[in-house]
């Protein structure tokens, strides 16, 4: 069973979203869609300041497997990408909620925080799979 | 119904990622496929192949109806103990499959072969070599009961010979690449599916559970599906149903050298079709691309040769992944016979120019092109 940690936010395509506070999020894809994806080998991110509206392609992980989009969660503004990825993209699979986190969001519309599954009901989603 | 091998309860303890193989429950990777292809390139690691068909020839005229089944010729297996690569033909020069053939005996009287061939092709190679059997004296016995076992790394044999009887350990120490011996039983053969020095190992079924983990206990790795393919591509070994088929010929699929032309009298499946294909022009190549780019190259992907204006046709990628051993992607692709040194291949709707090599791309752990 994978790890679904319950101070986290999830979305039905596997990200994570995780609340920093001042209307900051840091995003990456779940230790469910990880060991879906088998070793990542490549990630794709969006640029710093692309403007997100939710549900946007916004990157694309590659792995042994397949090729998979990545979508933003939530609209805001990227302030930050994790630049690690370029060069150990494994950090994906081996860390996925801590140092394999994918770009952090300034959000433009926070309400669309209420729209988001807890863990409880991510878990669920998972199992129905 | 499932299929599963005699190392199948080891798998699932190993916590090994399961998954359907030409109706057989294989493990895909144990953690990591990437680890697991280090490793193999590295040092040694172990693969569970039982589900591959293994079949004996024997009988009076069991070389001359290989000779006849087969493109490559046994007959240029002198003595007993070596091995060659062919492909099994059709009348068409498609290949039907493709194979090992171990000689098992010196020539002469009583003598027999081994056949090693692919699970996902078992029922239609066996249905062909029985057909075409018919005006031959030889018996076909598939052996269900053998497991196989790889182990292929650099260290391979010497780590196997360390958990073997001393004679045993002295037959791996005698034998030369492509060579294989029997032993109790047991047949042991320096070859492999990887590009790294290594063994197979045919064993009785009830004995491999113990041998598969005395090589884990003196070091050896497991390693799935995942990494036996990567490793392939990276070798530049043709994997059957991807790269080549029914459809395709040997010289469409880069293994004109497996075919013996010499000599001329020996009139084997689908050599008519090959000698008019030979003459007339071969339409398609199969080579190795690789994209130095970020990116990876997938099976089905549209490849795009010659320059603007002057296009001289598309091909497809038959196998592509990323290779661990060089940090990028490659593939093998069918082309027009005319393609040159580059190309562009569409990956999820941009255009990405590829170099076009002749494969292999990685022998023993060193890349093979500039």
């Amino acid at each position: 069973m994978s790890n679904i940690p319950s101070e986290l936010k999830y979305v039905a395509s596997h990200e994570w979203i995780r609340e920093e506070g001042d209307g900051v999020v840091t995003i990456g894809v779940t230790d469910h869609a990880q060991e879906l994806l088998g070793d990542v080998v490549f990630v794709e991110l969006p640029d710093l300041d692309a403007e997100l509206a939710s549900g946007d392609e916004t990157g694309v992980v590659e792995s042994v497997k397949a090729a998979s989009d990545v979508y933003a969660p939530l609209s805001g503004t990227v302030i930050a990408i994790n630049e690690d990825l370029e060069e150990s993209p494994e950090l994906v699979n081996s860390d996925p909620y801590g140092d394999g986190w994918f770009f952090k969001i300034k959000l433009s519309d926070p309400e669309e925080l209420d729209e988001l599954l807890d863990a409880d009901a991510y878990a669920e989603q998972c199992e129905s799979e | 119904m499932t299929k599963t091998t005699p190392l199948h309860a080891q798998h699932l303890a190993l916590g090994a990622k399961m998954v359907d193989f030409s109706g057989w429950d294989m493990p895909l990777h144990y953690g990591s496929q990437v680890e697991e292809h280090h490793q193999v390139r590295a040092d040694v690691g172990l693969f569970d192949v039982s589900h591959m068909t293994i079949v004996d020839v024997s009988g009076g005229q069991a070389a001359a109806y290989l000779r006849y089944l087969l493109a490559n010729d046994v007959a240029r297996l002198k003595h007993a103990g070596q091995a060659l690569y062919t492909t099994m033909l059709n009348e068409q020069g498609g290949v039907i499959d493709d194979l090992i053939v171990y000689r098992m005996t010196e020539p002469g009287t009583n003598e027999w072969f081994r056949l090693v061939v692919n699970c996902g092709t078992r029922d239609v190679d066996l249905a062909w070599m029985v057909d075409c059997a018919v005006r031959f004296d030889v018996s076909l016995n598939e052996q269900p009961d053998l497991a196989m076992v790889a182990v292929q790394g650099p260290n391979a044999l010497k780590l196997t010979a360390s958990v073997l009887s001393e004679s045993r350990a002295r037959l791996i120490d005698g034998l030369k690449p492509f060579q294989g011996q029997e032993s109790e039983g047991w047949f042991i053969a320096r070859t492999g599916y990887t590009g790294e020095d290594g063994l197979e190992l045919m064993l009785p079924d009830e004995e491999v559970v113990a041998f598969w983990q005395a090589l884990i206990d003196a070091g050896a790795k497991p390693c799935g599906l995942g990494a036996r393919d990567t490793l392939r591509l990276e070798a530049g070994l043709n994997l059957y149903g991807a790269d080549m088929n029914q459809q395709v010929t040997p010289l469409e699929a880069n293994l004109a050298w497996t075919l013996a032309w010499e000599p001329e009298e020996r009139r084997f499946i689908g050599r008519d079709a090959l000698e008019k294909q030979r003459n007339e022009g071969v339409p398609t190549k199969l080579v190795g691309l690789v994209l130095e780019g970020r990116g990876v190259l997938r099976s089905h992907q549209k490849v795009l040769v010659g320059k603007v204006g002057e296009s001289v046709g598309e091909g497809e990628i038959t196998s592509g992944g990323f290779s661990p051993t060089l940090g990028c992607s490659v593939a093998l692709a069918r082309v027009p016979a005319a393609t040159g040194d580059t190309a562009e291949v569409e990956v999820r709707g941009k255009k990405l120019v590829v170099k076009v090599i002749q494969p292999p791309f990685v022998r023993r752990g060193k890349k093979q092109f500039s």
